[in-house]
């Protein structure tokens, strides 16, 4: 195998060739004693070679459970996921994943984290050492490399999450709101660092989130999830031109967007609420449950 | 953690976590930027003021010294005057007699044989205990089937104290050595098994599926997720495990009499050698505490990250 650091899916400045993500008429249905929730209903997604594509959606419409299909953590009850056309079948080092949660190893140092998988490879200690310290100083990181995760701050932290997911060459990378947790400020920062890198390794991204603004200007395209059951509620391209910068974000075409994907949540976001509140109660009220009225009203 | 539980993980995660989780993990730094950097040059220039800042204030220290000599005083005084009321020091023998003791009994070819050998029953019975009690903690941890089967008759048998065990054991075993070392092994096995237990219950669940999504095996995940980060119970099961194997093999010493510090205590009782007694428990008392501290060494040599800052600095 391939130590060379940050080996992306390009073969020398060419087109991206692997990290094709599928998942076909997926069903996810989650049997909790008698109870049985449809968590998502066929769900269609498609992450070309070298796309970033954002799957975006109110809370609790499934969005992370499919990432975590596409990770291996969940098989689907029914439909297909593929990578590059082969079925997923368990959580491998061919799919980088990011957490929301902070998930570096606390025992380990910062470089001895994005040494993990080079380790689990079997690769020697000297040559994985080396490829982490390059990673690391690539990522800017490099005068942290002995310092442990609890030393760093939380951005640092989702940084070297980051370089430590990357650093085997996955066919993808999968993020699940890995800025959630960060603060307004540094979350911005975060995101040029993850669209600058993105440009220069042309990796296929799926990332989960559910910041607008965010998903608008990391992506090529975003999935819009309808409320619970999940379903697609639209899929929108974003072409605004690369590479991107923040002043992009005030730009008409952004705006426009923006709304688009805001209204479309927005409208799923009551539909959710009005099935929690009971249909009896808003009938009360002698108001639509559904949709767009509500949304109007408010 | 199986993958049923990950399923439910994710099934009640998704409904509404978004914006407690958010709230929950909000202390991070404002910036990605190298902040540690700069909380490395707040630490303080002089490191011994840092250390005295940390440990016992000089009003601690004085009121512990305080209190130690004056329980010393009192106790001189008590066996001096033969106090009689209710408690009885009239066969107590006084501090410096023990002392006096003290400088004979290393002198004593036999009282450093019962501590050695003492010592050869906690070394033997503890690191069995931890030798069978980690590891099977982990597998418990990490396989359902084996908590189900060990779980139950765990519980069952926690409750009985090791000391309880002393006439069972000397049935049990062909000699005296070997049942005393089984006592202490199973005062310290439970404390152990049920922290490593409760470590891999309280490890976090997103660390496990880290390793797993970097390509980590389940040989590997035992050896680099679940063992490390179990660590700090582990310790503090060892730590327990160490202080009941001591109570265990007092006790076992005392009751079967072969040999031991206990037998040595529970021997000058009988032979009228008052001094002694004290001498046993001091000598009890102090290979106790170095004992603990000898592990909580150890955890600290093990688990760097568990210092902090400190190691930050000492790089």
């Amino acid at each position: 195998m391939s130590v060379a650091p940050l080996a992306g899916p390009v073969a020398a400045g060419g087109e991206p060739t692997r990290g094709h993500v599928a998942l076909r008429d997926v069903h996810l249905r989650f049997e909790s004693g008698r109870q049985s929730i449809d968590a998502v209903q066929g769900f269609d997604l498609e992450v070309r070679p070298g796309e970033f594509v954002s799957l975006i959606g109110p809370s609790g419409c499934g969005k992370s459970t499919l990432l975590n299909v596409v990770a291996g953590f969940i098989a689907p009850t029914a439909g297909a996921a593929l990578v590059d056309g082969e079925p997923i079948r368990g959580p491998g080092a061919d799919r980088g994943m990011v957490f929301q949660q902070y998930s570096l190893f606390p025992w380990k140092t910062v470089r001895q984290n994005v040494e993990f998988g080079f380790k689990m490879k079997g690769v020697g200690r000297a040559r994985r050492e080396e490829a982490a310290r390059t990673l690391l100083g690539i990522a800017g990181l490099l005068a942290f490399e002995n310092h442990y995760p609890d030393q760093l701050s939380g951005g640092m932290r989702q940084r070297v999450g980051i370089v430590r997911a990357l650093a085997t060459s996955p066919r993808v990378l999968l993020l699940d709101e890995p800025f959630g947790a960060l603060d307004a400020q540094t979350r911005a920062v975060m995101q040029q660092i993850l669209t600058n890198m993105w440009q220069k390794l042309r990796i296929s991204v799926l990332f989960v989130t559910h910041d607008i603004e965010e998903a608008i200007f990391l992506s090529d395209r975003i999935y819009v999830m309808t409320a619970r059951p999940g379903r697609l509620k639209m899929m929108l391209p974003v072409p605004l031109p690369r590479p991107r910068d923040p002043a992009m974000t005030s730009s008409p075409q952004f705006m426009a967007l923006r709304r688009t994907v805001s209204d479309l949540i927005r409208e799923e976001s009551l539909k959710a609420m009005g099935m929690e509140l009971g249909d009896g109660l808003l009938d009360g009220l002698s108001i639509d449950a559904r949709g767009k009225d509500l949304a109007a009203m408010l | 953690m199986s993958t049923a539980t990950v399923l439910k993980l994710h099934g009640a995660a998704g409904t509404g976590q978004a914006a407690p989780a958010r709230e929950g993990a909000a202390p991070a730094a404002p910036l990605p930027g190298p902040l540690p950097a700069s909380r490395a040059a707040e630490a303080p220039a002089r490191p011994w003021a840092a250390l005295l800042a940390r440990g016992p204030s000089g009003r601690a220290m004085a009121l512990g010294v305080l209190s130690i000599a004056a329980f010393l005083v009192a106790w001189h005084l008590a066996s001096t005057y033969r106090l009689d009321a209710f408690i009885r020091f009239i066969n107590v023998p006084g501090p410096l007699v023990v002392l006096d003791r003290l400088a004979h009994a290393l002198d004593n070819p036999s009282f450093v044989q019962n501590v050695l050998i003492s010592l050869r029953r906690i070394m033997l019975g503890f690191c069995l205990a931890a030798l069978v009690g980690v590891p099977l903690g982990l597998v418990m941890g990490r396989f359902r089937v084996v908590r189900e089967c060990v779980f139950p008759l765990s519980e069952a048998l926690r409750p009985i104290p090791a000391i309880a065990w002393v006439p069972m054991s000397i049935m049990l075993w062909p000699t005296t050595e070997a049942s005393i070392v089984f006592i202490t092994f199973l005062g310290s096995f439970f404390p152990i098994l049920v922290n490593t237990l409760h470590g891999m219950h309280a490890l976090d669940g997103v660390l496990v599926r880290a390793a797993r999504c970097l390509g980590a095996s389940e040989r590997q995940l035992f050896l680099e997720v679940y063992l490390p980060g179990t660590l700090p119970q582990i310790f503090t099961g060892l730590t327990v495990g160490m202080g009941v194997a001591w109570v265990s093999l007092i006790a076992a010493e005392m009751i079967s009499g072969q040999f031991g510090i206990g037998y040595f205590t529970w021997e000058a009782y009988s032979l009228i050698q008052y001094a002694d007694i004290v001498l046993g428990m001091v000598c009890i008392g102090v290979l106790g505490l170095l004992s603990s501290a000898v592990i909580r060494m150890i955890g600290g040599l093990v688990m760097p990250w568990a210092r902090g800052s400190a190691v930050q600095e000492g790089r």
